[in-house]
Protein backbone atom coordinates (compact mmCIF):
# COMPACT_ATOMS: atom_id res chain seq x y z
CA UNK A 1 0.00 0.00 0.00
CA UNK A 2 0.98 3.59 -0.43
CA UNK A 3 -0.47 6.95 1.43
CA UNK A 4 0.28 10.26 1.73
CA UNK A 5 -1.31 12.94 3.79
CA UNK A 6 -0.22 16.77 3.59
CA UNK A 7 -2.12 19.82 3.81
CA UNK A 8 -0.02 21.39 1.68
CA UNK A 9 2.24 20.22 -1.46
CA UNK A 10 4.12 23.08 -3.56
CA UNK A 11 5.87 22.91 -6.73
CA UNK A 12 8.33 25.77 -7.61
CA UNK A 13 7.03 28.28 -4.61
CA UNK A 14 3.42 28.17 -5.49
CA UNK A 15 0.90 25.44 -3.71
CA UNK A 16 -0.57 23.03 -6.04
CA UNK A 17 -1.80 20.53 -3.56
CA UNK A 18 -4.36 20.87 -0.48
CA UNK A 19 -5.44 18.99 1.85
CA UNK A 20 -4.44 16.03 0.48
CA UNK A 21 -5.21 12.09 2.31
CA UNK A 22 -4.86 9.71 0.37
CA UNK A 23 -4.19 5.78 0.67
CA UNK A 24 -4.00 2.82 -1.86
CA UNK A 25 -4.11 0.14 -0.37
CA UNK A 26 -3.11 -3.51 -1.73
CA UNK A 27 -5.39 -5.23 -3.94
CA UNK A 28 -7.08 -1.91 -5.29
CA UNK A 29 -6.58 0.32 -8.74
CA UNK A 30 -6.72 3.92 -7.98
CA UNK A 31 -7.50 6.18 -10.56
CA UNK A 32 -7.00 9.35 -10.48
CA UNK A 33 -8.60 12.05 -12.51
CA UNK A 34 -9.81 15.47 -12.85
CA UNK A 35 -9.34 18.22 -15.42
CA UNK A 36 -5.56 18.93 -16.64
CA UNK A 37 -3.90 20.87 -13.79
CA UNK A 38 -5.82 20.09 -11.55
CA UNK A 39 -2.96 17.93 -9.92
CA UNK A 40 -2.70 14.48 -10.77
CA UNK A 41 0.82 14.61 -12.16
CA UNK A 42 1.86 16.30 -8.80
CA UNK A 43 -0.07 13.69 -6.53
CA UNK A 44 1.52 11.06 -8.39
CA UNK A 45 4.81 12.30 -8.27
CA UNK A 46 4.37 12.95 -4.55
CA UNK A 47 3.66 9.37 -4.01
CA UNK A 48 6.75 8.64 -5.72
CA UNK A 49 8.69 10.95 -3.61
CA UNK A 50 9.81 13.43 -6.60
CA UNK A 51 8.89 16.24 -4.81
CA UNK A 52 11.50 18.18 -2.87
CA UNK A 53 10.38 17.36 1.38
CA UNK A 54 8.69 14.42 0.71
CA UNK A 55 11.19 11.41 1.30
CA UNK A 56 11.61 8.87 -1.30
CA UNK A 57 9.96 5.76 -1.13
CA UNK A 58 12.10 2.07 -1.43
CA UNK A 59 12.99 1.65 -5.19
CA UNK A 60 12.13 -1.65 -5.15
CA UNK A 61 9.02 -1.71 -4.10
CA UNK A 62 7.10 1.35 -5.62
CA UNK A 63 8.10 2.04 -9.36
CA UNK A 64 6.69 4.95 -11.28
CA UNK A 65 6.21 5.61 -15.13
CA UNK A 66 6.12 9.58 -15.81
CA UNK A 67 3.96 10.79 -18.72
CA UNK A 68 5.41 10.77 -21.86
CA UNK A 69 9.08 9.66 -21.13
CA UNK A 70 11.35 9.78 -23.64
CA UNK A 71 14.84 8.06 -23.61
CA UNK A 72 17.61 10.64 -24.40
CA UNK A 73 19.24 7.78 -26.49
CA UNK A 74 18.97 5.13 -28.50
CA UNK A 75 18.73 2.45 -26.13
CA UNK A 76 17.31 -0.87 -27.47
CA UNK A 77 13.59 -2.20 -26.03
CA UNK A 78 15.86 -4.67 -24.31
CA UNK A 79 18.02 -2.39 -22.62
CA UNK A 80 15.10 -0.08 -21.28
CA UNK A 81 13.22 -3.09 -19.56
CA UNK A 82 16.53 -3.94 -18.17
CA UNK A 83 17.02 -0.43 -16.62
CA UNK A 84 13.87 -1.94 -14.46
CA UNK A 85 16.53 -3.99 -12.66
CA UNK A 86 18.45 -1.17 -11.36
CA UNK A 87 17.12 -0.77 -7.94
CA UNK A 88 18.30 -4.43 -7.56
CA UNK A 89 21.22 -4.31 -8.96
CA UNK A 90 20.51 -7.49 -10.30
CA UNK A 91 20.43 -7.79 -14.17
CA UNK A 92 17.64 -10.69 -13.52
CA UNK A 93 16.87 -11.91 -17.04
CA UNK A 94 13.45 -13.64 -16.25
CA UNK A 95 11.95 -10.78 -14.66
CA UNK A 96 13.23 -8.84 -17.83
CA UNK A 97 11.82 -11.38 -20.58
CA UNK A 98 8.25 -11.48 -18.34
CA UNK A 99 7.77 -8.16 -18.23
CA UNK A 100 8.50 -7.92 -22.08
CA UNK A 101 6.20 -10.91 -22.91
CA UNK A 102 3.52 -9.18 -20.37
CA UNK A 103 3.45 -5.96 -22.39
CA UNK A 104 3.75 -7.47 -25.98
CA UNK A 105 6.76 -5.93 -26.45
CA UNK A 106 9.41 -9.20 -26.56
CA UNK A 107 9.55 -9.64 -30.80
CA UNK A 108 10.96 -5.86 -30.29
CA UNK A 109 13.33 -6.37 -27.67
CA UNK A 110 16.38 -5.61 -30.03
CA UNK A 111 14.83 -2.67 -31.83
CA UNK A 112 15.40 0.80 -30.94
CA UNK A 113 13.04 2.59 -28.76
CA UNK A 114 13.55 5.86 -30.93
CA UNK A 115 12.85 4.08 -34.22
CA UNK A 116 9.42 1.85 -33.06
CA UNK A 117 5.81 3.73 -32.78
CA UNK A 118 4.54 5.77 -30.06
CA UNK A 119 2.43 2.92 -28.49
CA UNK A 120 5.50 0.57 -29.06
CA UNK A 121 7.84 2.58 -26.84
CA UNK A 122 4.84 3.28 -24.52
CA UNK A 123 4.28 -0.42 -23.64
CA UNK A 124 7.95 -0.60 -23.48
CA UNK A 125 7.96 2.17 -20.77
CA UNK A 126 5.68 0.13 -18.94
CA UNK A 127 7.90 -3.21 -19.38
CA UNK A 128 10.18 -1.05 -17.71
CA UNK A 129 8.12 -0.52 -14.96
CA UNK A 130 7.06 -4.11 -14.70
CA UNK A 131 10.71 -5.56 -14.89
CA UNK A 132 11.22 -4.30 -11.00
CA UNK A 133 8.76 -6.31 -9.71
CA UNK A 134 7.38 -3.53 -7.39
CA UNK A 135 4.49 -3.75 -5.24
CA UNK A 136 3.17 -0.82 -5.83
CA UNK A 137 2.77 0.75 -9.28
CA UNK A 138 2.49 4.74 -10.12
CA UNK A 139 1.17 5.18 -13.47
CA UNK A 140 0.88 8.47 -15.40
CA UNK A 141 -1.37 7.85 -18.51
CA UNK A 142 0.04 4.10 -19.46
CA UNK A 143 -2.39 3.82 -22.48
CA UNK A 144 -1.83 7.36 -24.44
CA UNK A 145 -1.09 6.65 -27.33
CA UNK A 146 -2.19 3.11 -27.06
CA UNK A 147 -4.80 1.68 -29.79
CA UNK A 148 -7.92 0.54 -28.02
CA UNK A 149 -7.06 -3.02 -28.02
CA UNK A 150 -3.53 -2.37 -26.91
CA UNK A 151 -4.88 0.12 -24.05
CA UNK A 152 -7.92 -2.73 -23.39
CA UNK A 153 -4.80 -5.52 -22.77
CA UNK A 154 -3.01 -2.95 -20.53
CA UNK A 155 -5.54 -1.84 -18.36
CA UNK A 156 -6.51 -5.96 -17.92
CA UNK A 157 -2.77 -6.57 -17.38
CA UNK A 158 -2.85 -3.76 -14.45
CA UNK A 159 -6.38 -4.80 -13.36
CA UNK A 160 -4.92 -8.37 -12.74
CA UNK A 161 -1.57 -7.47 -11.06
CA UNK A 162 -3.93 -5.61 -8.65
CA UNK A 163 -6.14 -8.68 -8.12
CA UNK A 164 -3.37 -10.39 -7.24
CA UNK A 165 -2.29 -8.11 -4.13
CA UNK A 166 -0.49 -5.49 -5.98
CA UNK A 167 -1.34 -1.46 -5.62
CA UNK A 168 -1.79 0.21 -8.81
CA UNK A 169 -2.38 4.31 -8.83
CA UNK A 170 -3.15 5.59 -12.34
CA UNK A 171 -3.61 8.67 -14.05
CA UNK A 172 -6.04 8.14 -16.33
CA UNK A 173 -8.09 10.30 -18.82
CA UNK A 174 -10.34 7.99 -20.58
CA UNK A 175 -13.47 7.71 -18.13
CA UNK A 176 -14.43 4.28 -19.86
CA UNK A 177 -11.35 2.81 -18.22
CA UNK A 178 -11.97 3.85 -15.26
CA UNK A 179 -15.39 2.36 -14.99
CA UNK A 180 -14.25 -0.71 -16.51
CA UNK A 181 -11.08 -1.42 -14.88
CA UNK A 182 -10.62 0.84 -11.57
CA UNK A 183 -11.82 -0.21 -7.84
CA UNK A 184 -11.87 3.28 -6.95
CA UNK A 185 -11.90 6.57 -8.52
CA UNK A 186 -9.99 9.53 -7.17
CA UNK A 187 -11.45 13.09 -8.41
CA UNK A 188 -9.58 16.10 -8.12
CA UNK A 189 -10.30 19.73 -8.87
CA UNK A 190 -7.80 22.85 -8.48
CA UNK A 191 -5.93 20.91 -6.37
CA UNK A 192 -8.41 19.15 -4.24
CA UNK A 193 -9.84 15.45 -3.72
CA UNK A 194 -13.56 16.26 -4.30
CA UNK A 195 -14.69 12.68 -4.83
CA UNK A 196 -12.86 9.18 -3.57
CA UNK A 197 -15.30 5.88 -4.34
CA UNK A 198 -16.20 3.25 -6.55
CA UNK A 199 -16.16 4.54 -10.12
CA UNK A 200 -20.25 4.30 -10.25
CA UNK A 201 -20.42 6.57 -7.41
CA UNK A 202 -17.90 9.39 -8.03
CA UNK A 203 -18.58 9.68 -12.09
CA UNK A 204 -21.05 12.41 -11.10
CA UNK A 205 -18.95 14.67 -9.38
CA UNK A 206 -16.12 13.92 -12.29
CA UNK A 207 -18.79 15.01 -14.58
CA UNK A 208 -19.02 18.20 -12.36
CA UNK A 209 -15.47 18.60 -12.15
CA UNK A 210 -15.31 18.34 -15.79
CA UNK A 211 -18.31 20.53 -16.79
CA UNK A 212 -19.93 18.32 -18.40
CA UNK A 213 -23.53 16.13 -18.57
CA UNK A 214 -23.54 12.63 -17.46
CA UNK A 215 -26.44 10.82 -19.27
CA UNK A 216 -26.64 7.26 -20.54
CA UNK A 217 -25.38 6.87 -24.20
CA UNK A 218 -26.76 3.92 -26.64
CA UNK A 219 -25.13 3.86 -29.56
CA UNK A 220 -22.33 1.58 -30.60
CA UNK A 221 -18.74 1.74 -28.76
CA UNK A 222 -15.78 -0.25 -28.45
CA UNK A 223 -16.15 -2.76 -25.29
CA UNK A 224 -13.83 -4.41 -23.21
CA UNK A 225 -12.35 -7.67 -24.99
CA UNK A 226 -14.90 -10.16 -24.04
CA UNK A 227 -17.82 -8.39 -22.64
CA UNK A 228 -20.48 -8.37 -25.21
CA UNK B 1 35.31 -4.70 -29.17
CA UNK B 2 37.59 -3.39 -25.76
CA UNK B 3 39.78 -5.85 -27.09
CA UNK B 4 40.24 -4.33 -30.73
CA UNK B 5 41.10 -0.85 -29.27
CA UNK B 6 43.37 -2.27 -26.80
CA UNK B 7 45.40 -4.15 -29.42
CA UNK B 8 45.17 -0.53 -30.96
CA UNK B 9 46.40 0.94 -28.02
CA UNK B 10 49.34 -1.33 -27.67
CA UNK B 11 50.38 -1.20 -31.25
CA UNK B 12 50.45 2.42 -31.16
CA UNK B 13 51.88 2.45 -27.39
CA UNK B 14 55.05 0.63 -29.30
CA UNK B 15 55.01 3.04 -31.79
CA UNK B 16 55.45 5.81 -29.45
CA UNK B 17 58.15 4.01 -27.83
CA UNK B 18 60.35 3.62 -31.17
CA UNK B 19 59.31 6.98 -32.79
CA UNK B 20 61.66 9.98 -32.16
CA UNK B 21 62.54 13.13 -33.26
CA UNK B 22 65.42 10.28 -35.43
CA UNK B 23 62.79 8.86 -36.97
CA UNK B 24 61.74 5.09 -36.31
CA UNK B 25 64.24 3.18 -34.34
CA UNK B 26 65.51 1.38 -30.96
CA UNK B 27 66.52 4.04 -28.89
CA UNK B 28 68.91 4.38 -26.20
CA UNK B 29 67.98 3.21 -23.07
CA UNK B 30 68.55 7.10 -21.27
CA UNK B 31 66.18 8.59 -24.09
CA UNK B 32 63.27 5.41 -23.64
CA UNK B 33 62.77 5.96 -19.89
CA UNK B 34 63.41 9.51 -19.70
CA UNK B 35 61.88 11.18 -22.61
CA UNK B 36 59.29 8.57 -24.43
CA UNK B 37 57.97 6.28 -21.97
CA UNK B 38 56.82 9.38 -20.15
CA UNK B 39 55.36 11.17 -23.42
CA UNK B 40 53.36 7.70 -24.59
CA UNK B 41 52.32 6.51 -20.86
CA UNK B 42 51.40 10.44 -20.70
CA UNK B 43 49.34 10.64 -24.08
CA UNK B 44 46.95 7.43 -23.08
CA UNK B 45 46.55 8.43 -19.80
CA UNK B 46 45.70 11.85 -20.50
CA UNK B 47 43.57 10.76 -23.59
CA UNK B 48 41.78 7.94 -21.61
CA UNK B 49 40.95 10.70 -18.94
CA UNK B 50 39.84 12.69 -21.99
CA UNK B 51 37.96 10.23 -23.69
CA UNK B 52 36.37 8.65 -20.57
CA UNK B 53 35.09 12.23 -18.86
CA UNK B 54 33.30 12.74 -22.31
CA UNK B 55 31.44 9.53 -22.17
CA UNK B 56 30.24 10.44 -18.56
CA UNK B 57 29.13 13.95 -18.92
CA UNK B 58 27.44 12.94 -22.12
CA UNK B 59 25.44 10.22 -20.49
CA UNK B 60 24.65 12.33 -17.24
CA UNK B 61 24.14 15.31 -18.76
CA UNK B 62 21.66 13.43 -21.89
CA UNK B 63 23.89 15.61 -24.35
CA UNK B 64 25.44 14.98 -26.86
CA UNK B 65 27.44 17.89 -27.40
CA UNK B 66 28.66 18.01 -23.70
CA UNK B 67 32.42 17.56 -23.29
CA UNK B 68 34.53 18.69 -20.04
CA UNK B 69 35.04 22.06 -22.14
CA UNK B 70 31.21 22.71 -21.52
CA UNK B 71 31.56 22.64 -17.68
CA UNK B 72 34.57 25.43 -17.29
CA UNK B 73 37.18 22.70 -15.55
CA UNK B 74 39.00 22.97 -18.89
CA UNK B 75 39.17 26.46 -18.63
CA UNK B 76 39.40 26.51 -14.83
CA UNK B 77 42.25 24.28 -15.48
CA UNK B 78 44.13 26.45 -17.84
CA UNK B 79 43.58 30.03 -16.00
CA UNK B 80 45.54 28.21 -13.06
CA UNK B 81 48.22 26.82 -14.97
CA UNK B 82 48.47 30.75 -16.05
CA UNK B 83 48.88 32.09 -13.00
CA UNK B 84 51.43 29.88 -12.25
CA UNK B 85 53.13 31.23 -14.98
CA UNK B 86 52.10 34.65 -14.77
CA UNK B 87 53.06 35.09 -11.06
CA UNK B 88 56.77 33.76 -11.87
CA UNK B 89 55.96 30.69 -9.75
CA UNK B 90 56.59 28.22 -12.28
CA UNK B 91 60.11 29.54 -13.57
CA UNK B 92 61.15 29.06 -9.69
CA UNK B 93 59.23 25.46 -9.42
CA UNK B 94 58.39 23.40 -12.27
CA UNK B 95 55.22 21.89 -10.91
CA UNK B 96 54.08 25.07 -9.76
CA UNK B 97 52.05 25.10 -13.86
CA UNK B 98 50.19 21.92 -13.42
CA UNK B 99 49.78 22.24 -9.56
CA UNK B 100 48.32 25.39 -10.67
CA UNK B 101 46.04 23.17 -13.38
CA UNK B 102 44.91 20.95 -10.67
CA UNK B 103 43.88 24.19 -8.14
CA UNK B 104 42.42 25.60 -10.89
CA UNK B 105 40.24 22.38 -11.76
CA UNK B 106 38.85 22.17 -8.36
CA UNK B 107 38.38 25.36 -7.77
CA UNK B 108 36.22 25.61 -10.79
CA UNK B 109 34.29 22.49 -9.87
CA UNK B 110 33.67 23.85 -6.49
CA UNK B 111 32.20 27.35 -8.59
CA UNK B 112 30.54 24.73 -10.10
CA UNK B 113 28.35 23.02 -7.11
CA UNK B 114 28.68 26.69 -5.61
CA UNK B 115 26.09 27.98 -8.59
CA UNK B 116 24.28 24.48 -9.36
CA UNK B 117 22.77 24.36 -6.27
CA UNK B 118 22.59 21.33 -4.03
CA UNK B 119 20.60 18.95 -5.94
CA UNK B 120 22.20 19.93 -9.27
CA UNK B 121 19.90 19.11 -12.67
CA UNK B 122 21.50 18.85 -16.13
CA UNK B 123 20.71 22.19 -16.95
CA UNK B 124 21.45 23.94 -14.32
CA UNK B 125 24.97 22.22 -14.63
CA UNK B 126 25.61 23.26 -17.89
CA UNK B 127 24.29 26.96 -17.45
CA UNK B 128 26.82 27.18 -14.60
CA UNK B 129 29.91 25.24 -16.27
CA UNK B 130 29.01 27.95 -19.24
CA UNK B 131 29.41 30.94 -17.31
CA UNK B 132 32.59 29.55 -15.37
CA UNK B 133 34.14 28.79 -18.97
CA UNK B 134 33.23 32.48 -20.30
CA UNK B 135 35.20 33.46 -17.25
CA UNK B 136 37.64 31.67 -17.29
CA UNK B 137 38.37 32.62 -20.91
CA UNK B 138 38.07 36.34 -19.71
CA UNK B 139 40.46 36.40 -16.91
CA UNK B 140 43.47 34.09 -18.80
CA UNK B 141 42.68 36.50 -22.02
CA UNK B 142 43.03 39.31 -19.56
CA UNK B 143 45.94 37.81 -18.34
CA UNK B 144 47.76 37.52 -21.55
CA UNK B 145 47.23 41.10 -22.32
CA UNK B 146 48.89 41.89 -19.23
CA UNK B 147 51.59 39.64 -19.53
CA UNK B 148 54.52 41.37 -18.06
CA UNK B 149 57.40 39.71 -20.71
CA UNK B 150 57.12 38.96 -24.52
CA UNK B 151 58.92 35.39 -23.38
CA UNK B 152 56.16 34.32 -20.88
CA UNK B 153 53.42 35.32 -23.70
CA UNK B 154 54.62 32.94 -25.56
CA UNK B 155 55.53 30.38 -22.97
CA UNK B 156 52.01 30.19 -22.07
CA UNK B 157 50.07 30.58 -25.06
CA UNK B 158 52.13 27.57 -26.51
CA UNK B 159 51.28 25.60 -23.02
CA UNK B 160 47.67 26.72 -23.83
CA UNK B 161 47.75 25.14 -27.33
CA UNK B 162 48.25 21.65 -25.92
CA UNK B 163 51.45 19.38 -26.29
CA UNK B 164 53.46 16.48 -24.43
CA UNK B 165 57.12 17.65 -26.09
CA UNK B 166 59.70 17.04 -22.94
CA UNK B 167 57.52 16.02 -20.37
CA UNK B 168 58.88 14.01 -17.98
CA UNK B 169 58.90 10.81 -15.42
CA UNK B 170 57.98 13.92 -12.74
CA UNK B 171 55.55 15.09 -15.04
CA UNK B 172 53.76 11.49 -15.07
CA UNK B 173 54.03 10.99 -11.48
CA UNK B 174 52.15 14.08 -10.69
CA UNK B 175 49.44 13.50 -13.43
CA UNK B 176 48.86 9.99 -13.28
CA UNK B 177 47.32 10.64 -9.21
CA UNK B 178 44.23 12.49 -10.15
CA UNK B 179 43.72 10.89 -13.35
CA UNK B 180 43.43 7.63 -12.01
CA UNK B 181 41.09 8.26 -8.62
CA UNK B 182 39.28 10.68 -11.13
CA UNK B 183 38.61 7.45 -13.84
CA UNK B 184 38.19 5.07 -10.87
CA UNK B 185 35.29 7.52 -10.02
CA UNK B 186 33.82 8.04 -13.51
CA UNK B 187 33.62 4.27 -14.48
CA UNK B 188 31.51 3.26 -11.36
CA UNK B 189 28.97 5.71 -12.69
CA UNK B 190 27.45 3.80 -15.27
CA UNK B 191 23.95 2.40 -13.34
CA UNK B 192 23.49 6.19 -12.74
CA UNK B 193 23.96 7.07 -16.40
CA UNK B 194 21.66 4.77 -17.58
CA UNK B 195 19.17 5.63 -15.23
CA UNK B 196 19.69 9.34 -16.15
CA UNK B 197 18.32 8.40 -19.90
CA UNK B 198 15.04 8.14 -18.94
CA UNK B 199 14.60 11.71 -17.76
CA UNK B 200 15.59 12.81 -13.94
CA UNK B 201 12.24 11.59 -12.54
CA UNK B 202 12.87 8.38 -13.42
CA UNK B 203 16.57 7.94 -12.25
CA UNK B 204 15.09 9.56 -9.01
CA UNK B 205 12.53 6.54 -9.08
CA UNK B 206 15.02 3.63 -9.37
CA UNK B 207 17.30 5.08 -6.81
CA UNK B 208 19.55 7.03 -8.70
CA UNK B 209 19.59 10.78 -8.00
CA UNK B 210 20.88 12.96 -10.65
CA UNK B 211 21.84 15.12 -7.96
CA UNK B 212 24.42 12.38 -6.52
CA UNK B 213 25.54 10.96 -10.06
CA UNK B 214 26.21 14.29 -11.45
CA UNK B 215 27.97 15.79 -8.18
CA UNK B 216 30.82 12.65 -8.58
CA UNK B 217 30.54 13.42 -12.72
CA UNK B 218 31.88 16.63 -12.38
CA UNK B 219 33.94 16.23 -9.31
CA UNK B 220 35.50 13.06 -11.63
CA UNK B 221 36.27 15.08 -14.48
CA UNK B 222 37.33 17.71 -12.50
CA UNK B 223 40.71 15.30 -11.41
CA UNK B 224 40.74 13.99 -14.79
CA UNK B 225 40.45 17.09 -16.81
CA UNK B 226 42.77 19.30 -13.82
CA UNK B 227 45.54 16.30 -14.46
CA UNK B 228 45.40 16.32 -18.27
CA UNK B 229 45.32 20.10 -18.76
CA UNK B 230 47.93 20.84 -16.50
CA UNK B 231 50.64 18.85 -18.01
CA UNK B 232 49.04 18.47 -21.51
CA UNK B 233 47.86 22.31 -22.09
CA UNK B 234 44.36 22.46 -23.45
CA UNK B 235 43.57 19.38 -25.25
CA UNK B 236 40.00 19.61 -26.86
CA UNK B 237 37.68 17.42 -29.07
CA UNK B 238 38.85 14.11 -28.02
CA UNK B 239 35.92 13.83 -24.86
CA UNK B 240 33.64 14.68 -27.51
CA UNK B 241 34.51 12.96 -30.46
CA UNK B 242 34.98 9.39 -28.57
CA UNK B 243 31.64 8.52 -27.74
CA UNK B 244 30.43 9.42 -30.87
CA UNK B 245 32.91 7.26 -31.87
CA UNK B 246 31.93 4.25 -30.22
CA UNK B 247 27.80 4.46 -30.24
CA UNK B 248 27.89 2.97 -33.65
CA UNK B 249 29.60 0.29 -32.60
CA UNK B 250 28.50 -0.24 -29.16
CA UNK B 251 25.11 0.91 -28.92
CA UNK B 252 23.69 3.92 -26.87
CA UNK B 253 23.77 2.84 -23.60
CA UNK B 254 25.79 5.34 -21.55
CA UNK B 255 27.18 2.41 -19.02
CA UNK B 256 28.13 0.41 -22.20
CA UNK B 257 30.37 3.28 -23.43
CA UNK B 258 32.57 3.68 -20.49
CA UNK B 259 34.99 1.02 -20.97
CA UNK B 260 35.91 1.69 -24.18
CA UNK B 261 36.04 4.84 -24.16
CA UNK B 262 39.09 4.48 -21.86
CA UNK B 263 40.87 2.82 -24.78
CA UNK B 264 39.74 5.02 -27.39
CA UNK B 265 40.52 8.41 -26.13
CA UNK B 266 44.13 6.75 -24.87
CA UNK B 267 44.48 5.73 -28.87
CA UNK B 268 43.18 8.58 -30.01
CA UNK B 269 45.39 11.26 -28.13
CA UNK B 270 48.49 8.88 -28.54
CA UNK B 271 47.87 8.87 -32.31
CA UNK B 272 47.55 12.47 -32.23
CA UNK B 273 50.40 12.96 -30.70
CA UNK B 274 52.37 10.50 -32.94
CA UNK B 275 51.08 12.65 -35.64
CA UNK B 276 52.66 15.44 -34.10
CA UNK B 277 56.02 13.89 -33.10
CA UNK B 278 55.64 12.40 -37.08
CA UNK B 279 55.10 16.23 -38.13
CA UNK B 280 58.09 17.94 -38.51
CA UNK B 281 59.98 14.34 -40.16
CA UNK B 282 56.74 13.99 -43.28
CA UNK B 283 55.97 18.22 -43.36
CA UNK B 284 58.37 21.28 -43.86
CA UNK B 285 57.74 22.31 -40.34
CA UNK B 286 60.20 24.16 -37.79
CA UNK B 287 58.40 22.55 -34.59
CA UNK B 288 56.01 20.00 -33.93
CA UNK B 289 52.37 20.91 -34.25
CA UNK B 290 50.17 21.69 -31.20
CA UNK B 291 48.56 18.72 -30.33
CA UNK B 292 45.25 20.34 -29.76
CA UNK B 293 45.29 21.44 -32.88
CA UNK B 294 46.11 18.00 -34.28
CA UNK B 295 42.79 16.91 -32.01
CA UNK B 296 40.91 19.17 -33.48
CA UNK B 297 41.81 18.59 -37.03
CA UNK B 298 41.51 14.46 -36.55
CA UNK B 299 38.54 14.94 -34.64
CA UNK B 300 36.49 17.60 -36.77
CA UNK B 301 35.74 15.53 -39.75
CA UNK B 302 34.32 12.75 -37.61
CA UNK B 303 32.09 14.64 -36.14
CA UNK B 304 31.12 16.61 -39.06
CA UNK B 305 30.38 12.79 -40.66
CA UNK B 306 28.73 11.80 -38.15
CA UNK B 307 26.26 14.99 -38.16
CA UNK B 308 25.82 13.98 -41.29
CA UNK B 309 24.48 10.76 -40.57
CA UNK B 310 21.86 11.96 -37.75
CA UNK B 311 20.39 14.69 -39.61
CA UNK B 312 16.98 13.20 -41.09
Amino acid sequence: MIALNASRIALGGAAVLYDITFQARSGEMVALCGPNGAGKTTLLRALAGLLPGIPAPDSRQVAYLPQGARSAWGLTVGEVVALGRLPHGDANHEAVARAMRLCGVMDLRNARIDRISGGQARRAMLARVMATEAKVLLLDEPTADLDPDAAHRIMALLAGFARNGGTVVVVLHALDMVRDYANRMVVLQRGRIVADAPPEEAMPIAAAAFGLPLGIDRRPRLLAPGSE
Amino acid sequence: MIRILAALLGMLMIAGLLLGASGLGWPSREILIELRLPRTLLAALIGAGLGLSGAVLQGGLRNPLADPGLLGIGGGAALGGMLAFYWGMSAMFAPALPIGGLLGAGLACFALFALAGRAPSGPALILAGVAISALAAALLTLALTLAPNPFALAEVTFWLMGGLQDRSLGHLALAAPPILVGAVILLRLGPGLDALSLGEDVARSLGRPVGHTLRWAALGTALVVGGGTAIAGSVGFVGLVVPHLLRPWLGERPSGLLGASVFAGAALLLGADLLARAGPMLLPLAQEPPLGVLTALLGAPFLIRIARKVAP
